[in-house]
């Protein structure tokens, strides 16, 4: 009998012991990445025209009076580099999200029209009706979020299959952005830079009133969608299979779309789709991890770790200053490219 | 038992329209183009009267009116030319890739040609209209081997959803280094930008010859591998078992279609969805011989460009609508209502 009852017991153990080293893995994996953006965090405070010290920055983040540096630091480094984590990490959860639910590494919001909808809108803000600030994040977020509607509205034929959704979605964004060079026809010179600002991302116009916005969506959304990690791991097996195992298939996506959306419509509205972050964040992250487990972490750390770097190249590694938009655009393109060609052949999922 | 009457599939009736019906749409479609092309002569920002465009036609150019109309001959000879190109190439293209939503706009063609074309002008100082048209058909065939390619890796070979997301994704890629190489030259933006918003409406009988040799040799190819299209639609085993040497047909098939949307883009910029609405609309009228599909394809793509163009002067008075927003306005819901067709297997 104790023949018998051995080799299940090792087996069991194998298994346990596999379960902690991944774990553990995953654990490794989500603070290096946590210290590594802190680390460019810190670093985009200190550096930029003027160099200052880390005691300098500190006092400076922790309210006191520092001669010159409250101003640069204060008042425009610190929003900025605030307003690059938020947006990373809200680009990150949200392409994440869409990756997993949609079961395809290339159906994120940028591919399905959704960041190209609330391009449009704003474009259309302020340059045909004039609009400036606050009233275009809000026309932008409305956007996207109809977008998303109208998108899940028309590939809702009983129940939604993922190959329409992001078919009609490529349909949507073509209408989007034809709006959008149309408005860009109609534009002034000053305009037209204003404009090209939500088409490629940008942070040069960060302020606190920009960066709260976001902040606070982000502290909201976000842990609807990391208390849905268990549902949406459920859904990459497929929808037959996650409502076998109880999952609300339905009712789950409905809720990650929605706060997805919310979260990538906010942080359009402060700096623009900045290209391919939503993109590129799950798949870098899929590569780091390993199977181990929910990405959403990871892909957040790797999207605001994408989004500082980034910044940093566009501002002071090149002779112009690129927006952080044509930055991550030329990085990415050719990691899309090469993805592209992996995952068919592979005719996998993320 | 008695064995029930053979009961006719609706896609035989459909595919097999007798030839009458067929002549009646050519007669309709040959006289929508010419009321199109009259209409674009004499319909504008600027309202002129029938003694007017009868003089300008003859040559005339004295009054205001005569000079606008004047300016408008070429710039409708260009909307049927690049219409009839455009709606070709995606009935051919349809027809190689045997793939209901390919387009030269979906599957990043245009994007392509867009990318070689502002390099061009940004680094190597092309501005010559020959040399542009060259680099933009470089730039399309370059960009359709890598989307198809991409595309047909792994299982099931190229289906539309696999095309579309390569070809969306490519898009995406390129239109990104268009942007950075545009965004810090000031000094070429202008030319970009208006290249990049394209359309027919700065169309001159100059540019318009430029692009007429590599269109003709185009049309000449696209048009006479019809046979081997129809066979192709079989599928490539019935199809070589038949004698057709299915690479070859392929390619050539390709090329002419290449050809026909490189030279569109060169000269009226990136037009998307022409080459998806036209084929299926055809389809429908007159069957899916492609010996009847294609030559119809043209007109009727020809009508549609010269149709967006004067709806375009007319809901935007005093300013114009670019013929490009047209077609895509037009083009993406009926995109759409061709994805919501499918089953979802065949996506």
């Amino acid at each position: 009998m104790t023949a018998v009852a051995a080799p299940p017991t090792a087996t069991v153990d194998e298994v346990a012991r596999n379960r902690v080293r991944r774990a553990s893995r995953r654990r490794t994996v989500i603070t290096v990445l946590g210290v590594l953006v802190v680390a460019v965090f810190a670093v985009t405070l200190m550096v930029g025209q003027t160099f200052y010290p880390p005691g300098d920055v500190l006092r400076v983040v922790f309210g006191q009076e520092v001669p010159g540096a409250s101003f640069t630091v204060g008042r425009l480094r610190l929003p900025r580099a605030v307003l690059a984590v938020v947006a990373g990490l809200s680009f990150g959860l949200a392409g994440v999200t869409f990756q997993t639910m949609l079961r395809n590494p290339l159906a994120s919001p940028d591919v399905i029209g959704i960041t190209s909808g609330a391009g449009a809108a704003a474009a259309f803000a302020i340059v045909l009706l004039g609009w400036s600030g606050t009233t275009v994040s809000v026309t932008a977020i409305v956007a996207a979020l109809a977008v998303a509607v109208l998108i899940y509205g028309l590939a809702y034929k009983g129940g939604v299959a993922g190959t329409r959704l992001i078919l009609i979605g490529i349909g949507v964004g073509a209408m989007a952005r034809s709006i959008t060079s149309w408005v860009l026809s109609k534009a002034g010179a000053w305009d037209f830079a204003e404009a090209l600002r939500w088409l490629t991302g940008s942070l040069n116009g960060a302020t606190w009133a920009l960066t709260v916005p976001a902040l606070v969506a982000l502290v909201v959304l976000a842990p609807v969608l990391l208390a849905l990690t268990r549902e949406l791991g459920a859904l990459q097996l497929g929808d037959d299979t996650a409502s076998a195992l109880g999952i609300r298939v339905e009712r789950t996506r409905v809720v990650a779309i929605v706060a997805a959306v919310g979260l990538l419509a906010f942080a359009t509205a402060a700096c623009g789709p900045i290209a391919f972050v939503s993109f590129l964040a799950g798949p870098i992250a899929a590569r780091i991890v390993g199977p181990n487990g929910s990405l959403l972490v990871p892909a957040a750390l790797v999207g605001a770790l994408l989004v500082l770097v980034a910044d940093l190249v566009g501002q002071f590694a090149l002779g112009t200053r690129y927006p952080v938009g044509v930055v991550t655009g030329v990085l990415g393109a050719p990691y899309l490219i090469y993805l592209i060609v992996r995952t068919n052949r592979a005719g996998g999922s993320l | 038992m008695t064995t029930a009457p053979p009961v006719p599939a609706p896609d035989a009736a459909l595919a097999r329209r007798p030839g009458s019906v067929r002549f009646l749409w050519l007669l309709v479609v040959v006289a929508l183009l010419a009321a199109l092309m009259a209409a674009s002569v004499a319909v504008g920002s600027r309202g002129v009267g029938w003694s007017e465009i009868v003089a300008a036609l003859g040559g005339s150019s004295e009054t205001i009116g005569e000079a606008a109309v004047t300016k408008r001959i070429p710039r409708t000879l260009l909307a049927v030319l690049v219409g009839a190109a455009l709606g070709l190439a995606g009935a051919v293209m349809q027809g190689v890739t045997r793939n209901p939503l390919a387009d030269p706009g979906v599957l990043g063609i245009n994007m392509g040609a867009s990318l070689a074309v502002v390099t061009g002008i940004a680094f190597f100082g092309l501005f010559s209209a020959t040399s542009i048209v060259w680099t933009a058909i470089v730039g399309a065939a370059l960009a359709a081997v890598f989307v198809y390619a991409v595309g047909s890796l792994g299982r099931g070979g190229p289906t539309p959803l696999k095309l579309a997301l390569a070809g969306t994704a490519t898009s995406a890629a390129l239109l990104s280094f268009v942007t950075a190489i545009a965004l810090p030259r000031g000094d070429i933006t202008e030319s970009i930008q208006s290249w990049e918003i394209g359309g027919v409406g700065g169309a001159t009988f100059d540019s318009i010859s430029t692009v007429v040799p590599f269109l003709v040799v185009g049309f000449g190819i696209s048009l006479l591998s019809a046979r081997s299209l129809n066979s192709l639609a079989l599928g490539d085993e019935l199809a070589a078992g038949l004698g057709e040497r299915v690479a070859l047909a392929r390619g050539l098939a390709a090329l002419g279609s290449v050809l026909l949307c490189g030279a569109a883009t060169a000269v009226a910029g990136p037009i998307w969805f022409v080459g998806l609405v036209v084929p299926h609309l055809c389809r429908l009228l007159v069957g899916v011989d492609h010996r009847w599909l294609l030559p119809f394809t043209a007109l009727t793509g020809a009508c549609l460009l010269t149709a967006s163009d004067v709806v375009g002067r007319i809901v935007a008075r005093p300013s114009e609508l670019d013929v490009g927003i047209i077609t895509a306005l037009i083009g993406a819901p009926f995109f759409i209502a061709i994805v919501r067709r499918q089953k979802v297997r065949e996506l």
